[in-house]
């Protein structure tokens, strides 16, 4: 049979999402333990149970200096302003994307300068941001809604534009008015592509996220990692990417189940018909 | 019939699409409870009237007025629609959708019933669901379900809203042709029931003499070889199929056969 045409069962097919995992693992296992060799005190690649070793300190033992358990006050901190800044990002995109997909004038108003906005590097505005808001939260959140707001807005906007012409007729024609169809048809229609926009906006929400924490910042995961580098503390900048990613992981899922559970009409498309 | 009861005239209607004429001089008056049925080949225009009877497009010169008054600029209320596609709401169940005109009616604000309002605005859906043949798939999203049953669904929620006409756009040409017979026979009872006017464009001859009691003919008369887009489309036949008896179908359709350009390519 060609190899197109086989499809593994699910037990291999489990086995075979997990290799590269476990071969990642392994290999840097092996690495670490050939440097060891060489230098028992190698900074570079901190053996695995050592990296444990430290995460369980960060998670579970009270620092000395403040008493705080790191792990935890880091990932509040940095899940508060990314939260926060994602937040401002979809309100944004619900108001001013979908007027802008379904109001012909406000679209013809806001939508070249909104093209344009959206192709400023964020990063850039990081001073012009420190130099208005100081270097405390509001900068921080400003920098995530700056990187993430304009392309959620304008994928919002596409949704809205979208929708079937039919369908916003037929609602015409069943007596609805501009706001009634905002509420049953264009809003309800465009969540669950507001939901992919989110999952897709959170990638750069990250990457500002920790350039803001990196640069300015006494608290946060962007913060911690760039604040034991100077040590040269593998052990923990290792792990705290793991925790990162394992965060970004789990809010995807999440993201995805909730549009599953409230917008099932969604996801039933293709599948039966 | 007097003349007070014609519903629909369109007077000296044209349609231009970048100076090119689609449309030209369309003249007629259509009276109520008819069920006109529109028929021409590609391209020659129908779907471009049905869409100005709907105010979906608005006729470059001329007009048309319903009951008497000059057709608002934008689809409203009084004529009700059913698509070939996207003709229901996919993220609305059946019921869903067939509350939807009660709600926008009753919920200016919310746009949603709740309590006992909503339950006074089902038990009034019941028996159009019945009718469908949808009872059983009240709950249902339209992806559930079958091509005809999704456009029983659209018909019956433009229906809800008691439109003074129905347009129809090529509503079961996604159909197989066993789904159409019953779909036919649901429309019909339909209009019987509620003494309805119709118009409702067609690909299918033989579906335009079932349903129809008028059937219009869209077509080009004049043609201009080294300008082919000159001249734009009108009515080349106004058939009064209800006084015709079921036999004479077969005649019109000899008489069909011979205009000038073949109006059916299938």
């Amino acid at each position: 049979m060609r190899i197109i045409n086989q499809k593994p069962s699910r037990s291999l097919a489990l086995f075979l999402g997990l290799l590269p995992f476990v071969a990642l693992v392994v290999t840097y296992a092996i690495a670490s333990h050939y440097r060891r060799l060489d230098n028992p005190a190698d900074k570079l690649l901190p053996s695995i149970e050592q990296m444990m070793g430290t995460f369980y300190r960060y998670a579970f033992v009270p620092d000395r200096r403040s008493g705080d358990l790191l792990l935890l006050t880091d990932t509040i901190d940095s899940l508060l302003r990314l939260g926060a800044g994602i937040a401002i990002a979809t309100l944004l995109a619900l108001i001013v994307g979908i007027a802008i997909g379904f109001i012909p004038v406000v679209r013809s108003a806001l939508a070249p300068f909104l093209a344009s906005f959206s192709l400023i590097p964020p990063i850039t505005v990081l001073p012009i941001l420190f130099i208005i808001f100081g270097l405390g939260e509001v900068s921080k959140i400003a920098l995530i809604v700056f990187g993430t707001a304009p392309i959620m807005m304008r994928s919002t906007a596409q949704a809205v534009m979208d929708i079937p012409r039919e369908m916003i007729i037929k609602a015409e024609t069943l007596g609805a008015s501009v706001w009634q169809m905002l509420l049953r048809l264009v809003v309800p229609q465009t969540m669950p592509k507001l939901i992919s926009a989110i999952r897709l906006a959170l990638v750069p929400g990250w990457i500002f996220l920790i350039s803001a924490e990196a640069i300015a910042s006494t608290s946060g995961l962007g913060y911690r990692i760039f604040l034991v580098r100077r040590y040269l503390a593998m052990d923990v900048i290792l792990p705290y990417v793991v925790w990162i990613t394992l965060l970004a992981f789990l809010i995807d899922r999440l993201l995805l189940a909730l549009s599953i559970k409230i917008f099932p009409w969604r996801h039933l498309e293709g599948e039966s018909l | 019939m007097s003349q007070n009861d014609t519903i629909i005239s369109v007077k000296n209607v044209a349609k231009f699409y970048d100076q090119v004429p689609v449309l030209e001089r369309v003249n007629i008056s259509v009276e109520r409870g008819t069920f006109c049925t529109i028929v021409g080949a590609s391209g020659c225009g129908k779907s471009t009237f049905l869409r100005m009877l709907l105010s979906q497009e608005l006729p470059t010169r001329g007009e048309i007025l319903l009951d008497g008054e000059k057709l608002p600029d934008e689809p409203t209320a009084d004529r009700g629609i059913v698509f070939q596609k996207y003709s229901v709401f996919p993220h609305l169940t059946v019921k869903g959708n067939l509350l939807l005109s009660q709600e926008f009616e009753q919920a200016p604000m919310s746009g949603k019933l709740y309590g006992n309002a909503k339950t006074i605005a089902l038990e009034k859906i019941d028996e159009t669901l019945e009718k469908i043949g949808l009872s059983a798939a009240r709950d249902k999203f339209p992806s559930q379900l079958s091509g005809g049953m999704q456009q029983r669904l659209a018909i019956a929620q433009a229906l809800l809203k008691e439109p003074k006409i129905l347009l129809l756009d090529e509503p079961f040409g996604a159909l197989d042709p066993g789904i159409r017979l019953d779909m036919h026979e649901l429309l019909l009872s339909l209009w019987e029931d509620l003494n309805m006017t119709i118009f409702m464009v067609t690909h299918d001859l033989n579906e335009a003499f079932k349903l129809g009691t008028r059937m219009l003919v869209f077509d080009k008369i004049r043609h201009d070889p080294h300008a082919p887009n000159a001249f734009g489309a009108t009515i080349t036949y106004d058939l009064n199929i209800a006084s015709c008896s079921q036999s004479n179908a077969q005649d019109a359709e000899m008489y069909f056969a011979k205009s000038p350009n073949s109006t059916e390519e299938t």
